[in-house]
């Protein structure tokens, strides 16, 4: 498992990375509320905003981790967002291929994404 | 002057209870307040509507006038009845500027030997220059000594009057002072939620007891500032510096049924208040727009700001969303913006989403009915 520093968790299996949020990001937002998804198919590049996160109180986003293409979204989260609160490291929000896997190895570890978050 | 944002918050006086129930705390109004607790906004806003909430708003004004004609004076910054306002009972008020718009909303307590405003903590600073400008000999005094609680819900009579039993004879909007270990407690039978249930105005010293008091009943919970605009939202209650600005008149914003026969035209006060002649116009040939809820049809929550079309085609607005979110009694996304008058009830406009038109229903107002014990 692999961190940003915008809280989002990535775990890859070869060149298709799953990717959510941290439990740190999931308590910040609180109630998630909505959630809307990228299109699968669609090529995103590194930094782009692909996932609108809506909470009680406000609207956030995810961006693309990493340059590549969406190959799979959780649907099951645009009918129940509050799985996002129950269990942030069970709830997926896409999977991608990606043209960068190297840049997975310039991301955190769980060690440096604790001391990331003040932990 | 208002108080400068860019200063450190200034801490109220239950700061220290809040750490110790887990508060995430905010800065608002000049002050650190808790905006929720560990229980999260969506379970304390079910919580108050099923038992009862306890909310510090402290950082809300609480103004006193006193001598003789306060009222009267009153009367010419705000198109109400104070002059006949029974001591014991609070009515809900505007402050208008020249113009008919709304500089505040606020309610106005008599109790008897003066009269007890509550304004916003936002808008505080602001309302003091208007009144002492407009009510130069009842010597308007913002109060710092005080703090302000509000329990909500169902079960607030109950928690409250274990601690003070005599509440539990009071109805909705009576004003009452009462004692409690020697406090002042100044009580009405009030407050922003849509619940039953009470505020009250204490001394700064009784404040932590007082609440840690009432935290001790069973049903009561602390409250943060977000489940209480998710609750005022579903209530269909404006709030001021989204849905009441300056730009926006008491009768377009749906508050005309605060402003009285008696100051309307043909009445014994007739008129005689800040921007007089275009409310009174409105309330006799209406307004251009009117304040509405509006109900997504998706789960998409449509925020302030939101620009409404007619439909996906149409390149200029007709009215924008003041304020909206998720409704967790609903359960579903609610908003409440402006719409041209005459805009029915049922509806359809778009809403511009990030770029996208969805669909929203303009409905009528409130999502949740007040249980209010009249």
């Amino acid at each position: 498992m692999k961190y940003t520093e915008d809280h989002e968790w990535l775990d890859a299996d070869d060149n298709l990375v799953t990717v959510g949020i941290t439990e740190y990001a999931a308590k910040q937002l609180g109630d998630v509320v909505f959630v809307e998804l990228p299109e699968v198919g669609r090529e995103v590049v590194k930094g782009e905003e692909i996932v609108v996160i809506e909470s009680v109180k406000a609207a956030s986003d995810i961006t693309a981790p990493l340059d590549g293409e969406i190959a799979e979204v959780n649907e099951a989260l645009a009918d129940n967002p509050g799985l996002v609160n129950e269990d942030p490291e069970a709830a997926w929000f896409f999977k991608m291929t990606t043209t960068t896997p190297e840049e997975m190895d310039d991301l955190m570890d769980e060690d440096a994404y604790n001391e990331h978050i003040g932990e | 002057m208002s108080q400068d944002a860019t200063h450190d918050p200034i801490p109220l006086p239950l700061a220290a209870l809040h750490a110790e129930l887990g508060a995430r705390m905010v800065p608002f109004a000049g002050h650190a307040m808790p905006v929720q607790y560990p229980m999260g906004v969506m379970a304390e806003h079910v919580h108050t509507r099923t038992h009862a909430g306890l909310f510090d708003v402290s950082h809300m004004g609480q103004v006193v006038l006193e001598g003789d004609g306060a009222a009267a004076a009153l009367e010419r910054l705000a198109p109400m009845n104070a002059v006949d306002l029974p001591a014991g009972r609070q009515r809900y008020g505007v402050l208008l500027n020249d113009r008919g718009g709304i500089l505040d909303d606020l309610m106005v307590a008599n109790h008897g030997e003066r009269l007890v405003l509550v304004v916003n903590g936002a808008t505080k600073h602001v309302d003091m220059d208007v009144l002492r400008a407009g009510l130069p000999d009842h010597a308007p005094r913002l109060l710092k000594d005080r703090a302000l609680l509000a329990l909500q819900g169902p079960a607030a009579e109950d928690a409250l009057a274990t601690v003070v039993p005599a509440v539990a004879s009071m109805r909705f909007m009576d004003a009452a002072s009462n004692d409690w270990q020697g406090a002042d407690l100044w009580i009405s039978r009030s407050g922003y939620t849509g619940e039953d249930g009470f505020e009250v105005s204490l001394p700064v010293d009784a404040a932590e007891p007082f609440a840690r008091a009432l935290l001790a009943h069973d049903a009561v919970a602390p409250i943060g500032l977000g489940a209480r605009d998710s609750l005022r939202l579903e209530a269909g209650m404006p709030l001021y510096g989204q849905d009441l600005t300056p730009e926006v008149t008491p009768v377009e914003a749906g508050l005309a049924w605060s402003i009285p026969k008696v100051r309307r035209e043909g009445g014994a006060r007739e008129g005689g208040f800040a921007g007089a002649e275009r409310i009174l116009g409105e309330l006799t040939d209406g307004p251009s727009r009117i304040r509405v809820g509006l109900a997504p049809r998706g789960r998409a929550p449509m925020r302030a700001g939101t620009m409404l079309y007619a439909d996906g085609a149409a390149t200029a607005p007709l009215g924008t969303v003041t304020s909206g979110g998720f409704g967790p009694t609903v359960g579903a996304p609610v908003a409440m913006g402006y719409v041209p008058a005459g805009t029915a009830a049922g509806t359809v406009l778009m809403g511009d989403v990030r770029g996208r038109r969805l669909p929203v229903a303009v409905t009528d107002l409130p999502f949740h009915t007040p249980r209010y014990k009249r």
